[in-house]
């Protein structure tokens, strides 16, 4: 229980692919998670990203493909044989089982002793904080509560990995956002290799070292999570993750690290990160997220400029959020704080916006999105 | 006063079925029991011969050995059966519960003809085994014990089906997977997780089969050939044969006792069960 980063195992997936008949649920994934890494599964339902966990779980074989520990094949392990713990979707707590004895489960029917088992099992409960609800019964425990013994349940035999399946999601949102922070605190003090199933992106972004976004069964993008946020590849990525605009422009002149895209009257002055290239005169798909747009203040200047009108607006308490009209670029969500705005919002208001070059980033346009 | 007058509506409703149960239901068994203790003269004659008689113990004997077979081998198949529905598709349970469901639509009087049909000396059972060259001579399959018990269990095996399907039904299907996954084989799986949690619909299906048997009369009369006999037949016999109205009521009184004896029992275990299981959320 009191295992260090080494304690965790590294999981290698290589061209990981799952058919049901003629539909393919999860096609080609290839990704590795290091040791002691916490890695998100995110997608939208019906992304393939519960099969995925399925398939390293060892519930559902894959139809092509392995799955690596720490470079060791256990694509044909049965799932009793992986040692992976697992957090199901609802915790799957057995009803007829005080607390004490859905946590001892995993050391009876591995068959250890009983002295052993009582310490590991005292040790697991108290990691989640539970010890006094020993004997209580699943059902006289809150949603939270219910989640932590599977938890300990999921770690007291101290398993290779942890496998979480959307464990947040049958919670409220205040409570969702406590047990992040526990589950988040957890990961660090087990220094174990997690890997969470979810669908929530303020969850994939706050929790993990990793995120694999998932649409239509394949791998998007893979990496860190203010990688993915900074510099999405493709708009589902750049949508799915946090919210964006998107600008839509011919390139006209780019060199050097910089190109201007046309958008009717509009000029959008655009930097190209790492030697990224657009050709002269192709369209191109530009992401801007909303708090990175700016409301000038009169005489003030940005790299774009473009003129429009509030068209609707919210009090956010913390921000402002406007929907702005403009001529060239269509409606722009602009996220205000709203603590010394430069103005007061009203509908059909004029604004001036304004945004750096390097703020927006180019992406690909997806084919199924 | 209002009240009272939809009161007195209210009551009026329940009346026939009050007037049912007690007329055509209640009173007659008052009329047995007394009748066991009165005929063929006062007092409780009849209920000594339950230690002395040995035809009495006999059938009584032969009764409670063919339900408690009966009752166990229509829970084995039929719990096999309803573990097999549980987990199937929901389309395919449909179908699952459309083959238990359909004997039950059957005339027991066509099932047993039909089982003695198939199990007599020349028949279809007995022609297929020495055809095959298992046994040289037919086997006596009907008018023994045996032949009642295959007929009972065939007719109680959806009467077996349904409470433990019901409660299969209850039992989250990913407490399997949840117990696989943390180490559990198959077997481990279903010992600790879905046994204990089927133990409920297990126990009530047990009762019913039990109680159902115990009164069973048409298959045993067939079957048996009136070689076996069991209490209803045995009780028909003393009633309508022999007119010992005393000794057939006397064994009837037994049977309501041990009915009632029975679902007695029953309740505490499941008033236990209801203590184990999920049932108190």
């Amino acid at each position: 229980m009191s295992g260090t980063a080494a304690a965790g195992h590294a999981l290698d997936l290589r061209g990981l692919t799952r058919r049901y008949g003629t539909f393919t649920a999860v096609r080609g994934v290839s990704l590795r998670v290091e040791r002691g890494q916490f890695l998100t599964l995110l997608g939208p339902s019906g992304s393939g990203k519960t099969t995925i966990l399925m398939m390293v779980a060892g519930f559902v074989p894959p139809s092509e493909g392995q799955v690596l520990l720490d470079g060791a094949d256990i694509t044909p392990l049965p799932p009793e044989r992986r040692h992976f713990g697992m957090v199901f979707q609802g915790y799957a707590l057995f009803p007829h089982m005080t607390v004490a004895e859905n946590v001892v489960f995993p050391l009876r029917v591995r068959g250890l002793g009983r002295a052993e088992r009582d310490g590991k099992v005292r040790a697991a409960l108290d990691l989640v904080q539970l010890s006094p609800f020993a004997e209580r019964r699943p059902a006289q425990l809150s949603g939270g509560q219910q989640q932590r013994v599977a938890l300990a349940r999921a770690l007291v035999f101290d398993p290779a990995l942890l496998l979480l399946d959307e464990p947040l999601s049958a919670l409220d949102k205040k409570l969702r956002a406590e047990l992040q922070d526990e589950l988040k605190a957890l990961h660090r003090r087990v220094g174990r290799t997690f890997v969470n199933v979810t669908h929530d992106q303020d969850e994939a972004l706050s929790l993990s070292d990793r995120v694999a976004i998932l649409n239509h069964g394949r791998l998007v993008q893979f990496g860190a999570p203010a990688e993915l946020y900074e510099r999405p590849r493709t708009s589902f990525v750049a949508d799915f993750l946090g919210k964006s605009n998107f600008l839509r422009g011919t390139v006209r002149g780019a060199q050097g690290g910089a190109a201007v895209l046309e958008a009717g009257a509009t000029r959008i002055a655009q930097a190209l990160p790492d030697g990224a290239a657009l050709p002269s005169g192709a369209a191109a798909l530009l992401s801007l997220r909303p708090e990175k747009i700016a409301v000038l203040a009169e005489g003030e200047g940005a790299d774009t400029v473009v003129g429009g009108r509030i068209a609707a607006w919210s009090y956010l308490g913390a921000d402002f959020a406007l929907d702005v009209r403009t001529d060239d670029l269509g409606t722009l969500r602009v996220v205000l704080p709203s603590w010394r705005a430069p103005i007061r919002p009203a509908e059909g208001m004029a604004v001036r916006l304004g945004w750096t070059a390097d703020a927006a980033v180019p992406v690909e346009e997806d084919a199924a999105a | 006063m209002n009240a009272l007058r939809r009161d007195a509506g209210w009551w009026a409703l329940l009346l026939p079925a009050f007037l049912l149960m007690t007329v055509l239901y209640v009173a007659p068994i008052v009329q047995v029991l007394a009748i066991s203790v009165t005929e063929p003269q006062p007092g409780f004659g009849n209920y000594e011969r339950l230690l002395t008689n040995a035809g009495v113990q006999r059938v009584i004997g032969t009764t409670l050995r063919v339900c408690a077979m009966t009752t166990a081998l229509a829970l084995l198949l039929g719990y096999a059966l309803s573990y097999v529905i549980a987990l199937a598709r929901p389309a395919v349970q449909r179908y699952w519960l459309l083959v238990v469901l359909v004997p039950l639509w059957i005339s027991v009087l066509v099932r047993a003809f039909a089982w003695v049909t198939l199990l007599r000396q020349q028949g279809l059972v007995n022609q297929g085994l020495q055809a095959v060259g298992l046994v040289d001579e037919p086997l006596r399959l009907v008018w023994n014990e045996f032949g009642i018990v295959v007929g009972m269990v065939h007719y109680m095996v959806p009467y077996a089906v349904l409470p433990m399907l019901a409660g299969m039904r209850e039992i989250d299907p990913r407490l399997l997977a949840a117990a696989r996954g943390l180490g559990a084989s198959r077997r481990a799986a279903f010992l600790r997780v879905f046994l204990p949690l089927s133990l409920p619909g297990l126990v009530a299906a047990g009762v019913l089969v039990f109680i159902f048997s115990l009164g069973f009369y048409i298959t045993p009369a067939i079957l048996g050939g009136g070689k076996t006999l069991m209490a209803a037949e045995w009780i028909k016999l003393q009633i309508l044969d022999l007119v010992r109205w005393g000794m057939g009521t006397m064994l009837a009184t037994v049977l309501v006792v041990a009915i009632l004896a029975t679902l007695v029992l029953f309740s505490r275990v499941v008033d236990l069960n209801r203590l184990f299981g999920g049932a108190r959320a």
